[in-house]
Parts: structure tokens; sequence; C-alpha cells
């Protein structure tokens, strides 16, 4: 089916070649073979300029119209708002100046099209009109800056206290691990060097001689508390990954040999996004291209898809390797309760290399 | 035959006997290596963009059999499915050739050869010698380039940026093996060419000016190739230095960039050594890198513009002040392409604070190109075309860049199709139409011939619908939170319902590369058998005009043209024609603009 689809494209695309040469040969008077832009030229082009500039507000429009519900889905983190807010600012300041200086090149390619025998203006210099331009972009751009600044210091602002979950995100080719610090609430020392004790059963390499690594309990699904700020530590122990969580607007690079860091509080549990009126919108239109896809590998004797659930998701956004694109780990959202619950079934290092 | 004799002899160029090696393959003339590179960029350009077309059909249609990948991938794409390590190599080499090889040597080593000489009024570069060397080093490091393509294990992967320890362990990736040394190999020499240019680029702007053109009086694009290549020389040893680094990791076991590994059931001996340094020294070459490809295509549209709107270049003094700003601001932002590596938030600060300035100087250009289109009589030549096309890409992607230069707004958008978008728009799209609008503009003044007009304007238009087509969508899927660099998103079924406008791109990025083969039938075809030019096709005003159209070795015959007033007298009041080229001498009581 996709040869077929190509080739369609490529029959379209040779027709309306064809079509646009005999255009633009009509366009040209006959006895001329110059090859420097005449006045039809300058008439079509011109006016295929102002075409132009419909097409590129058409292609906004479109975009924002049948794909404005993927943009920036509903943020789970206490900073996200912030963000959101941010970055909603900054694109309605996009989009004001792309329409209007879009607008005018396109406009002035339109309207001052060549025509023999008119003579353009000579305008060289106007020093009030470019200061006008350069102070403009001066104190939005300083708005934006001081805003931005703000927010950044707002969320990076990493401060370790006794009310935050502390949790390291550890990277390897190609799977995510997560550590929690236990009752004592701190994390014991770790390193790649201990990876191959206890007959591989250290699954992220602590350093069995802290005490403080005893009650640390490692997990292959992540599963946070509602309303906590949670503090990040996250390692790598081989190339650079990236642990990317787009809905708590969350990123930061994983590191051989060094440990960065991030912060976030969850603000709406697994099941309330699930709930949320956009995101079941979302799962039903997944489902619905899901199972005509299915419908597609059935036919072709393959199993079916099985129907999307919504979760929060870890990604690797750092190119890592041939499996870089299947890099993930499931995220929980839950209540305090729910997650102490689950907490209690995990087993701490200690049990684990007894 | 050297500089020195061209430029004291009155009868230069015509008393050694070229052979055919000496006028077409070892030839220090400015004009014929200037071909050189366009030619082999152009090559280089056929490799890259094919590549993307590639993993353009994979990314629509992932895991889906295509004869395509069969004949061309061979081994690499079993039952013709692609396999993942192979699209990581093409998203790698498509890259790094277009990056390097096609929009810096291809546009800036095309465009400042054959301009910088004939338009300052000179017999030849400084130094032709190095001018050769230069050239034949990029023609080696394209060679090895290409070369790494074949290699048992596949070239290299791991991105265009190669971050260790990725690029520097074997285990890591199949690529990290011969192929990325070759990669090294060929970008070290890749850089020793450029500076050898880059210096030679200098020195020639500096010292060889005709009389009468003072550095007020250059056009714009000698102002744009002289300022690339001050960021060249200051830049790129910095990346050099990272790539010796890097193959002293890889190959003799130093740990300048790596620590603390276990890969493969096996702890390295690494201590002690960051990726975040390696990450520093790229970038304070990679981020100037998108100047040194934007500014001559920038400089190329400002003499174009000029030219066929026949109006002045408006604010000719801005111009050159935000050339300067430009270069300046860009070896200070680096870092903000490091917002999530790990490094000190506070830099992150200072990084958003210096990048956001730049927006200042690029606002300037915008609203000078928009207003020099204003009351203009515009020729709608297809170069004049590529040049509002580049103005209309740079503003859309440029202003993207207001949200990926802020450090809080990257965190969400770093390293997704939001990315992509943006800097394919601002640095890969306008630089292409910068190359283009350039080949159609002095096309003639290379090889004596018109382009046909009527095959450019359907190369225009089918392009500049397809670059809109292809890179605005991908905005959106980058804010959906698509990672950038994923074999397929098939992985995640969150992101099933982007899969058809991955299909819509696609199509369009087909459609692009279709309107490609249009532009290179024009090219050869025309070379042979294009329509003779006249002396001055576009009744420009610039010096390289005034020098015959038969290329002579020394460039004019007799005495060089002196220089009496700047490059964009277009239709100045007083004067008959709608343009008066530099070398006309001011008219009795005529007042010469002052800068």
């Amino acid at each position: 089916m996709n040869i077929a689809l190509v080739f369609t494209v490529l029959i379209l695309v040779a027709i309306s070649l064809w079509q646009i040469t005999k255009i633009f040969e009509l366009s040209q008077s006959k006895n001329e073979n110059n090859q420097v832009a005449n006045d039809n030229d300058n008439n079509l082009n011109g006016k295929l300029m102002f075409a132009f500039l419909l097409f590129i507000y058409g292609i906004t429009i479109y975009s924002f119209w049948s794909y404005g519900d993927v943009f920036l889905p509903e943020a789970a983190s206490e900073h996200g708002a912030d963000y959101d807010q941010l970055m909603w600012i900054s694109f309605a300041i996009i989009l004001i100046v792309q329409t209007i200086t879009q607008a005018l090149l396109h406009y002035f390619a339109y309207k001052y099209r060549g025509k023999k025998g008119n003579k353009a203006l000579f305008y060289a210099d106007n020093d009030k009109l470019e200061m006008i331009w350069t102070v403009i972009p001066v104190i939005v751009l300083a708005g934006l800056i001081l805003y931005g600044l703000y927010t950044w210091t707002d969320i990076m602002n990493v401060e370790e206290n006794d009310e935050a979950l502390v949790v390291e995100l550890y990277a390897q080719q190609f799977n995510w691990k997560a550590r929690y610090a236990g009752e004592d609430g701190v994390l014991g020392d770790a390193n790649v060097r201990f990876l191959q004790d206890f007959d591989g059963r250290n699954l992220v390499g602590i350093d069995a001689t802290d005490p403080n690594g005893f009650d640390d309990v490692v997990v292959q699904e992540l599963h946070l508390p509602v309303g906590r700020e949670v503090i990040f530590k996250m390692r790598s122990q081989d190339v650079l990954h990236s642990a990317y969580m787009p809905h708590f607007r969350a990123q930061m690079n994983c590191v051989p040999g060094m440990i960065t860091e991030f912060a976030f509080t969850p603000t709406l549990t697994t099941e309330e996004m699930r709930q949320n009126p956009d995101m079941l919108a979302k799962v039903k239109k997944i489902n619905k291209i899901r199972s005509e896809n299915s419908k597609e590998l059935v036919a072709k004797g393959e199993e079916a898809l099985e129907p999307y659930e919504f979760d929060y998701m870890l990604l690797c956004n750092k190119i890592c390797g041939a499996s870089h694109y299947n890099m993930q780990m499931k995220i929980i959202v839950e209540s305090k309760e729910d997650f102490e619950k689950w907490m209690e079934q995990q087993q701490t290092f200690a049990e684990v290399i007894q | 035959m050297s500089t020195v004799e061209a430029h004291s002899g009155e009868d230069h160029g015509h008393h050694h006997k070229e052979t055919f090696v000496t006028k077409y393959i070892f030839s220090q003339d400015h004009k014929m290596i200037s071909k050189q590179y366009l030619i082999t960029g152009l090559f280089m350009g056929i490799i890259g963009i094919a590549m993307s077309l590639l993993f353009r059909l994979q990314l629509a249609w992932p895991e889906q059999s295509f004869g395509v990948f069969e004949v061309l991938l061979g081994k690499w794409a079993p039952n013709g499915v692609m396999d993942p390590n192979v699209y990581l190599a093409l998203v790698t080499i498509h890259g790094t050739i277009m990056v390097f090889f096609v929009l810096t040597a291809g546009l800036s080593g095309t465009f400042s050869n054959l301009l910088i000489p004939l338009q300052i009024g000179a017999r030849d570069m400084a130094s032709g010698l190095l001018n050769m060397i230069s050239y034949w080093l990029f023609f080696l490091s394209s060679v090895i380039m290409v070369l790494s393509l074949f290699v048992e294990a596949g070239p290299a992967a791991a991105g265009w940026t190669i971050y260790p320890p990725l690029s520097a362990l074997p285990q890591a990736q199949p690529g990290s093996g011969l192929g990325m040394t070759l990669w090294l190999v060929s970008m070290a020499i890749f850089i020793a060419s450029s500076l050898l240019g880059s210096l030679n680029y200098i020195v020639t702007v500096i010292n060889l000016r005709t009389k009468g053109m003072s550095m007020t009086r250059l056009p714009l694009t000698i102002w744009a190739f002289f300022i690339t290549a001050v960021i060249g020389v200051v830049s790129f040893p910095v990346l050099l230095s990272a790539a010796l680094l890097l193959i002293m990791d890889r190959s003799f076991g130093t740990s300048f960039f790596l620590s603390d590994i276990f890969i493969q059931g096996e702890v390295l001996h690494y201590q002690g050594g960051s990726p975040v340094l390696y990450e520093h020294l790229f970038w304070f070459l990679g981020h100037p890198e998108v100047y040194i490809v934007l500014l001559p295509a920038l400089g190329i549209t400002s003499e174009i513009i000029a030219t066929n709107a026949r109006k002045p270049i408006f604010g000719y003094r801005a111009m050159v002040a935000s050339i300067l700003a430009i270069a300046f601001l860009s070896t200070i932002v680096w870092g903000h392409h490091m917002f999530v590596s790990g490094m000190n938030p506070f830099l992150g600060s200072v990084f958003t604070f210096t990048t956001l300035l730049i927006a200042i100087p690029s606002a300037v250009k915008a609203f000078n190109y928009i207003t020099t289109l204003w009351k203009g009589n515009l020729q709608l030549n297809p170069a004049m075309l590529f040049s509002i096309g580049l103005v209309s890409t740079f503003i859309t992607g440029g202003l993207t860049g207001i949200i990926l230069g802020d450090s809080t707004l990257d965190i969400n958008v770093h390293d997704t199709y939001f990315v992509v978008a943006h800097f394919h728009l601002v640095m890969g799209i306008s630089a292409l139409y910068g190359l283009f609008a350039g080949v159609y503009h002095w096309f003639p003044k290379m090889f004596g011939r018109m382009l046909n007009k009527n095959l450019g304007y359907i190369h225009f238009w089918i392009t500049a619908v397809s670059a809109y087509g292809v890179f605005f969508p991908m905005h959106f899927i980058g804010m959906a939170g698509l990672p950038r660099r994923y074999y397929t998103n098939t992985a995640f079924p969150y992101f099933d319902d982007l899969a058809d406008i991955n299909v819509l791109i696609t199509l369009f990025a087909l459609l692009a590369g279709a309107a490609q083969i249009v532009f290179l039938y024009n090219f050869i075809h025309s070379m042979f058998y294009g329509k003779p030019t006249e002396q001055n096709p576009w009744k420009s005003n610039t010096l390289e005009w005034t020098a015959p159209i038969k290329h002579i070795h020394g460039n004019w015959e007799g005495e060089i043209p002196h220089v009496h007033r700047w490059a964009y007298d277009y239709s100045k009041p007083g004067h008959e024609d709608d343009y008066v080229p530099q070398h006309i001498p001011l008219k009795k009581g005529e007042q010469e603009l002052q800068h």
C-alpha cells in the first residue's frame, strides 16, 4: 500500500510540475528568450508571493485547528502551571510578530512587484525608524528574560529538606531503574564498581559498606505520592541519557560519573489525569487509530494491538544507542496511602542481597 | 603562478601555459576553486538530502519494508526493513554532511572564493596555494566521510554532535568503531581546510581591496564572508581540540570525557573525565557554526535583495553593526544547548540572557530587509524569490528561538521535534535558500551562461511550500513531547495520534526532494546549453560584473577598476539608469552617501 502511495505522490508531483511549467511558459511572450525576469514574471510571482502569505496563515491555522489538542498537554506538576503560562505568553508574542512581519514581507513583495518604467525610491537610511525597531525588541526581550529567569531560578533551586522524597533515577542502555532512599531518607553511596557484587543482584551498584544503603529500595516502575516534592538524583552507568517527563515539564540529563538533580511536585494522580476531559478525548482517538491498525494486522495474521490506557511516562531523550526509542519507564502518581502501601511490598537492598 | 606576480604584472595570466591539470584540477585560481567547492558541495548535498528522505520514509511508515531500503542499505535493511542502528547513522551523517560539507564548505567556500576577489577588486586570493590546499583538504575530508559509509559496522551513529561516551565506546553502538574513527579524521581534515580558507579570506579582504574600496564601501556580502571567516578562525580550533581529545580517549586510554562506566558486563578503567566538558568544547564551535552557515547566506541575500529591488539596502550601517553584534554574541551563547546537561543552573541564567540578546540584531536585519522591499521596483528573478524566502524562514525559525533560548522553556522542549523544526527553518532552510539564491544570481559569473528562469520558479515555489509543509507541523509534535532521534514512535502508544502528522511531513519531504531534481537538471543542462549571459545581466553595481565573462587569470584585463562609491547606488536621483556601478566616478556636485 505504501509503495502505491509513494507512486501516486510521485505521479501527482510530475503532473503538477508539468502544469506549472505550462503556466510559466504561457505567462511569457512568445518571441522572448531572455532568462531575466520581465513584467509578466514579476506580475505572476508577485501574486504568488501574496498567495504564499495566505498559505503561511493557512498552514498556521490548520495546524492549530487539527493538532492543537496535542500541543502542550495539561501539566501535572506544581511548577508546570508557571511553565505553561510563560510558554503561552512567549507564544502569543511570537505569533503576533510572525503574523505582522510575514504580512509586510510578502505584501511588499506583491505590492512593489517590478514594472518596466517604474523607479524605486532611493531610501537608504532612517535612524529614527531603526531606533524604533531596535528598542521595541529590547523592551520585549528584557521582559521575557526577566520573567524567564525568575521562573528558572524557582524551578532549578533544589533544596534538600525533610519533607521531600528523594529518588534516584538510574539509566542504562536501554532501561530505567529508580531507587528510593528508604526510612532513613538517605541514599546509600553507589558506584558502577559494585554492580557485579552479589551475582548481579546489586542492580544500581550500591556500596554494601555504607549502612545508609541497606534500606534503599530499587524498582523498575516509578511510584510517586501526589502533592509531595520529589527530589530526583540522576545517574547513568554507561552513556548519556536524559530523563524526560513531559507531563511534569521536567527533564535532566543523566551523566556517567556525576549526579544531576531535578525536583518537582506532582499535582495530579494518574487516575485524575485519566479522567481529564482532554485526556479522555485523546485516549479515545488513540484507541480508534489502534483498533483500525489492529484490523490490518489481524488480516495479515498478526496479533492485534492492545487498547491503550493513559500512564505518565519517563522517556530517554538523549541519543543512547539502538534501542534509544524504546527506553522508558512507567510513572504512577497515587495518593500518599497507596504509595506507602506499595512501598511496603518492595524489597530493601538488605533483603535483596541476603 | 604566484600572486605577487599577479599583482605586479600588467600582462597577468598569459605568460604561463596552463595544462589540464593546473587549470581544472590543481588550480590556484579562485574562480575555479569556487566551482570545485560548489560541485563538491552539491554532490555531498545530494547524499545528505537522499539520506533524509530515507529516514523520513521510516518515520512515516515505521518498520515497513521498502524496496529502496534493500537496494541502498543492503544488509542493513534485512527484508527491506531499516535497522535502528542504521536509522541513527543516517540521522548522524545527514546532519554532519548538511551542516559542514554543504552549508559551510559548499556555501561559504563557493561564494567567499568567487566573490571576495571579484567584489573587492583583487587579482586573486592572497595565497592561491593555500586556497588550493584548502579545497583539496576539503575534498579529502569529503572522500573519507563518504568512505565511512561503507565500513563493516556502519558509519558514525551518535548524532552529529557525537557526544561521548556513546561516540567513544565501540561497545555502546556499532557505529562507534571504525566509522567514528573515520568521522573524526574526516572532521579534523575538514577543520584544517576551513582554517586555511578562512585565514585566506581575512587576509585578502584586509589587504587586497582595490583603490577606493574602503571598508564602508564594501558590499554586505563581503562583510558577511569576512566576519564569518573571523568566527571560523576563533571557534573551529576548539572543535579540533575536542576531536583530538576524543581520539585520545578512544584510542589511547585517556579519560578526558569518560568516568565510572560499566558496559556489557565490564567496568571500564576511565576515571575523572566528564562528558559535559566535551559538550562545552563542542558547542563552543557548534553554536557559532550556526552563524558560520547563516551569515554568508544573509550576506548573499543583502546583495540580491538590493540589486533586485533596485533600491539601496536599507540601513547599511545597521546591517554591518548587526553582523558584528551577531558574531560577537555567537561566541558567548553556546551554553543554551546545555540547559539540562547538568551544568550549574546559574550558568543557564547567563546563557539565557546572552542568547536572547541575539534576537535584537536579528530583528534589525529582518526589518531592514523588509524596508528594502518597500517602494522598490522588485525584479522577481529566482534568486530574488529565494532571498525573500530566506527572510521568511529566517523570521519563522528565528522566532521559536525565543522559546528555546529561554532556559525555563527549554526544559520541556529540549531535544524534541520542536528543536528540529526550529533549527531546520532558521539555519537549514534559510542557508539552503541563500545557497540557491547565490547560485541563481552568480551562475552567469561562474559559467558564463544563464540558468533557466522557469525551472527556477518551479524549483522555488515547490521548495517553499514543502519546506513549510515539512517543518511547520513539526513544531506541534515537538510540543506534544515527542523526542527527536527516535527510530520509531510506536514504542509509545501515547504518540499514536501523531502518526498521521509524520506521514504528512514525509509526503512534503518527498515533494521537496523532487523539486531539487528540477534544480539539478537546470544546473547541469545550463552549464553546457544555457543561454550565454550578457556582461551584467542583473544590472548590478558590484565589481564582479565588470570582469570579463570569459574567466581570465587575474580577473581583469589591464588595470583593476577603482571604486568611487558604495555598492548600493540603485535608483539614485540624478542618474538616468536605475543603477550606478561602483567604479563610476561621482558626477560633478554629486554627494556620496555618508555611512
